[in-house]
């Protein structure tokens, strides 16, 4: 049995990710938790996350999840998944500037490259304004060969949902670009971490795909 | 531009049964949500809008059971609309799988609601619907104004003003119908729109009248919407979900293909 952890600390809806798992394999147990033991008992697991970052971390921390997370991908594979995403890195513009939990070097940014009327714009290069949050399918560029990415065409559209995007430290690697007004890294790898910026659960073909090519991950690449 | 536009089937529910008609040909049980969703998801819709037209509390629980079986069948983005009125509503249906919540009525009688629910549950989730009447005389400079109990009651809130006051509040999507054109099958209200679209930062959905392909295109196009919703055009299986994104995607426009 494939056991996967989807850790829970009460923000968002995490029946989409348990169900879209359990979709993907025949003998996979899902289960959601936010306990340290049931975790840690886990093959592999997933990092969800959304709504506001200060919310999230304040939970992660009051549970202990910053503690059990650091713990997990030493020896474990783990997908980080939107505000999941964001959460592993070492801080976020969002609500007045957030300390997030540092495992992954880089840092969350508004999507923002210019001004109007005084207030912060996203503008494509041709000028045109765009809507933020950055919502609906966009292209995602594999930057580099992953086990996640087998059988995932490259330039396949994922559902993105997201106001914030995470910029990379030059010392670590993105595993997948996409371009909203600004270049943005939608996937990262790092050792036993995968972490996306969309919803691999919203994503159809493509998302359903990736969710099993980690559940056949033994993490590392 | 690498965003693609979205198509959105709109299922309208009443008890856990599809209603306003869904007519495919070779669909076994033409009144099922969980069937019908699937359908449109194969066929690349680029997520499901299923509005609760319920009215009564028991009905409503056969219809969180229906969500739950959508969400565990259909992995796109699932927006489920209709008598949301307390954070408790929205918290059932984002546990039985919904991604996002649709408000109308509740904002209108309390807008400290919305503020409430995107507090608690994130912007991403909060569709704020409204539904938007011109009342403008003619040779009059355009004005709309939001109404309730379909279309019937007036509540003197200018639509442009709404629009901007719920972003503020922190919808983080408008899903905008004109009353004028629903059921109409003219096209959308172009003009109500763009001057809603042009107004606010965040995405809109248009909504009400759609009879054409064309119409889809003009939504975009010259409504400046980011998605475009429909419910008669691909129930009755005039058009399908692939006809229709092909048919924007040679107008050139994004679309997911």
């Amino acid at each position: 049995m494939n056991k996967v952890a989807v850790i829970d600390y009460g923000m968002g809806n995490l029946h989409s990710v348990a169900k879209a798992l359990e979709h993907c394999g025949k003998n996979v147990s899902v289960t959601v938790s936010s306990d340290a033991k049931t975790i840690l008992a886990a093959d592999r697991v997933i990092f969800p996350g959304v709504g506001a970052i200060r919310d999230c971390m304040a939970e992660i921390r009051r549970l202990g999840i910053d503690e059990i997370v650091a713990e997990v991908i030493q020896t474990k594979p783990l997908l980080g998944i939107c505000v999941g995403m964001q959460a592993l890195m070492e801080s976020s513009q969002e609500n007045g500037g957030v300390d997030c939990l540092g495992l992954v070097k880089g840092q969350v940014k508004l999507f923002t490259n210019g001004q109007a009327d005084g207030k912060p714009v996203l503008l494509e290069s041709d000028g045109e304004a765009l809507k933020v949050p950055h919502m609906g399918w966009n292209i995602v560029q594999q930057t580099q060969p992953h086990p996640l990415w087998a059988g995932i065409a490259d330039g396949t559209r994922f559902y993105f949902v997201h106001s914030y995007y995470i910029t990379l430290d030059p010392s670590e690697t993105a595993a997948g670009m996409t371009h909203y007004g600004v270049d943005f890294a939608a996937a990262l790898s790092k050792g036993n971490v995968f972490a996306v910026q969309f919803h691999p659960e919203k994503s159809q073909h493509g998302g359903l795909q990736l969710l099993s090519n980690f559940l056949a991950w033994n993490g590392e690449s | 531009m690498a965003l693609a536009k979205r198509i959105i089937p709109c299922l309208d529910c009443d008890k856990g049964r599809v209603v306003k008609g869904v007519k495919f040909l070779d669909i076994r049980d033409a009144g099922d949500p969980v069937e019908i969703s699937k359908r449109y998801s194969d066929a690349g819709a680029d997520e499901i809008t299923f509005l609760d037209i319920t009215a009564s509390h028991e009905g409503r629980e056969t219809t969180v059971h229906t969500v739950e079986s959508i969400a565990g069948q259909v992995f796109i983005p699932l927006t489920v609309g209709g008598g949301i009125r307390t954070l408790e509503d929205i918290r059932t249906m984002l546990n039985a799988g919904a991604d996002k919540v649709a408000i109308n009525t509740a904002a209108v009688f309390n807008p400290e609601f919305v503020r409430e629910a995107a507090a608690r549950f994130g912007s991403q989730c909060i569709v704020l619907a409204m539904d938007a009447k011109k009342v403008s005389a003619q040779g009059e400079s355009n004005r709309w104004e939001i109404f309730t109990h379909g279309g019937r009651k007036a509540t003197g809130i200018d639509a442009i003003e709404w629009a901007k006051r719920m972003v503020a509040f922190g919808a983080g999507e408008l899903l905008l119908t004109s009353m004028d054109r629903d059921g109409t099958k003219s096209g959308f209200d172009l003009e109500l729109n763009r001057a809603i679209s042009d107004s606010v930062s965040v995405p809109i959905i248009a909504s009400g009248g759609v009879g054409s392909l064309q119409d889809l295109v003009d939504g975009v196009v010259e409504g400046h919407a980011d998605a475009v919703l429909a419910a008669s055009i691909f129930h009755f299986g005039e058009f399908t979900i692939e006809q229709a994104k092909q048919y924007m995607a040679e107008q050139g426009i994004t679309m997911r293909l």
